[in-house]
């Protein structure tokens, strides 16, 4: 009995050994401090977008991320490409703006106001626009100034009451997303029928929508071409812009961590710069650029002969829809 | 005045995580928070190294750099500090920082973060020395009172180094002569634009 449980003992040892051997002679060769990570190996081994990372015994698993290098990028890009952006981009568009005015001046109605009204925005839509447009105003406005407070208006105000400011306008930018894309998927809904592009926008850029040369006019349906491309922008820069936004408001849904976060802040931010550009331009032609335009969202009713030079069709059509209902029509008994 | 760097030498480190309690515990530091952490590359794996990491107080750092309020500044022992109240908690140091130290009291949806916190090199904050607020916003101001980082300090060991640039420097370059190896001081080049020369 002795004898069979020695033998035993002595096959299981060999098995043992044969099987540990291989094992054994691949850590024989590993020095473990020569060949140990080198943390300038690892970084040189890094693409770009990378991080150095590893294992993490605390429960925040992003603490794991040892060195992100993406981060110097991301600060060159808001510390360096975001103000040359930003510069070329408002600055142009000023620029472009006061040229234009310089030059055309004002676009007035070729042949005078008639003093007869046709109403072009119900106050649903006049609604939309304005939630939407201001709302827009201080998203500008606190966005421009997170990005570029700093170098403009901090030296003006001191450090205290300028982050004071900057807090409240960053309160202001967090809740105002909500009514402001609230406004955009209202105007998509409202006026997307009207903004579908078609041959007659070809016609209508294609003689420059009549505002370079007085006294032409191109036809016209409810929305010419610049106010569909308006629209469009409005509609697709809205949702990019959420969308990126949303992520900002709340950082950790961004399913890669701080890089998912840097490409947002990085798509946010060019985005709104082209953003606030056209809304200049809307602004300038909605306004001091065109008489009789601003009516339209002011009280909703333009001038007839206004809207008979911009958008033919359209009273055309607004004219045709009235006829064809009986003026004095009494109500049956 | 010194130039006072952090040095992890990782081929000491054994992951025991006491420069994290340390640093917790000395300075009061809410739930969810790690100014410090270990971690761990090839875990498991031959050549495994533990590397404690904080806030690296880099030269030019990029969280002053980009905040939007100016709330950093360095101090004459270039330690980078901010001021809480300055701070509005937008995350820019977050996505900046190349070690991922700011942190921020609240796993804030709806961009209410918090303000921000990270490692103070035991050094407080604008607030006076020694004052309840710096203790409360900042935690304890140990050089101050003419002593090193605590997580240092307390290195079982003394992988972990703090105190002025030059002499840790001399330190680890004299500890991987005689030993023959190092894995190298880790962040030195992305903080401060510099390595230990061995």
């Amino acid at each position: 009995m002795k004898a069979q449980f020695k033998s035993l003992v002595a096959a299981l040892a060999i098995l043992f050994a044969s099987a540990m051997l291989p094992a054994a002679a691949q850590y024989n060769n590993f020095q473990p401090t020569k060949e140990a990570v080198q943390e300038e190996k690892l970084l040189q081994q890094l693409k770009e977008g990378d991080r150095l990372s590893g294992r993490i015994s605390i429960p925040d698993a992003k603490a794991a991320s040892l060195i992100q290098p993406q981060g110097q990028s991301w600060r060159d890009f808001h510390q360096n490409k975001l103000p040359t952006i930003g510069g070329v981009v408002l600055l142009g568009m000023l620029g472009a703006l006061v040229l234009f005015f310089l030059v055309r001046g004002r676009v007035r109605v070729e042949h005078g106001l008639s003093g007869q009204t046709i109403t072009r925005f119900a106050s649903l839509d006049r609604f939309a626009h304005w939630m939407t447009a201001g709302c827009f105003i201080i998203l500008a406005l606190s966005g421009l100034n997170v990005s570029f407070g700093r170098m403009v208006i901090l030296p003006l105000f001191g450090p205290e009451t300028f982050a004071e400011l900057t807090h409240l306008g960053k309160l202001a930018h967090n809740y105002l997303a909500f009514p402001f894309m609230a406004g955009v998927a209202l105007m998509f809904v409202l006026w997307v029928k009207d903004n579908i592009p078609n041959k007659l926008d070809l016609e209508w850029i294609k003689q420059g929508g009549g505002l370079f040369v007085k006294g032409k006019h191109p036809l016209a349906e409810r929305f010419n071409a610049g106010q569909k491309v308006v629209f469009w922008i409005v509609i697709t820069g809205g949702a990019v812009m959420s969308v990126s936004g949303w992520f900002l408001l709340f950082p950790y849904m961004a399913p890669d961590g701080v890089t998912s976060l840097q490409l947002m802040t990085t798509v946010h931010a060019v985005l709104a710069v082209g953003f606030v550009a056209a809304m200049l331009a809307h602004a300038y032609i909605g306004s001091v650029g065109m008489e009789g335009a601003f009516d339209a969202m002011g009280n909703g009713e333009v001038d007839l002969n206004w809207a008979k030079e911009h958008h033919a069709l359209w009273v055309a059509e607004e004219q045709a829809k009235a006829a064809s209902v009986p003026r004095n029509s009494v109500p049956a008994e | 005045m010194a130039r006072v760097k952090f040095l992890c030498d990782a081929d000491r480190c054994i992951e025991c995580n006491a420069c994290v309690t340390a640093c917790k515990n000395e300075h009061e530091v809410p739930w969810g928070i790690n100014r410090r952490r270990v971690v761990t590359i090839n875990d498991g794996k031959p050549g495994e190294r533990s590397v404690s990491m904080a806030c690296m107080h880099c030269t030019d750092a990029p969280c002053a750099a980009v905040c939007p309020v100016s709330c950093f500044y360095t101090t004459a022992d270039a330690v980078v500090l901010h001021s809480k109240d300055l701070c509005i908690g937008c995350g820019y140091c977050f996505y900046a920082c190349p070690f991922g130290a700011p942190q921020y009291p609240k796993v804030g949806n709806f961009g209410s973060r918090g303000k921000m916190d990270k490692c103070t090199y035991c050094a407080g904050g604008p607030e006076e020395d020694f004052s309840t607020v710096e203790f409360e916003k900042y935690g304890r101001n140990r050089l101050a009172e003419g002593k090193l980082p605590l997580c240092a300090e307390m290195c079982s060991t003394k992988s972990l180094l703090a105190g002025d640039g030059e002499m840790i420097a001399t330190i680890y370059k004299e500890r991987v002569m005689k030993r023959g190896y190092g894995s190298g001081a880790w962040g030195w080049k992305t903080a401060y634009k510099e390595t230990v020369a061995i």
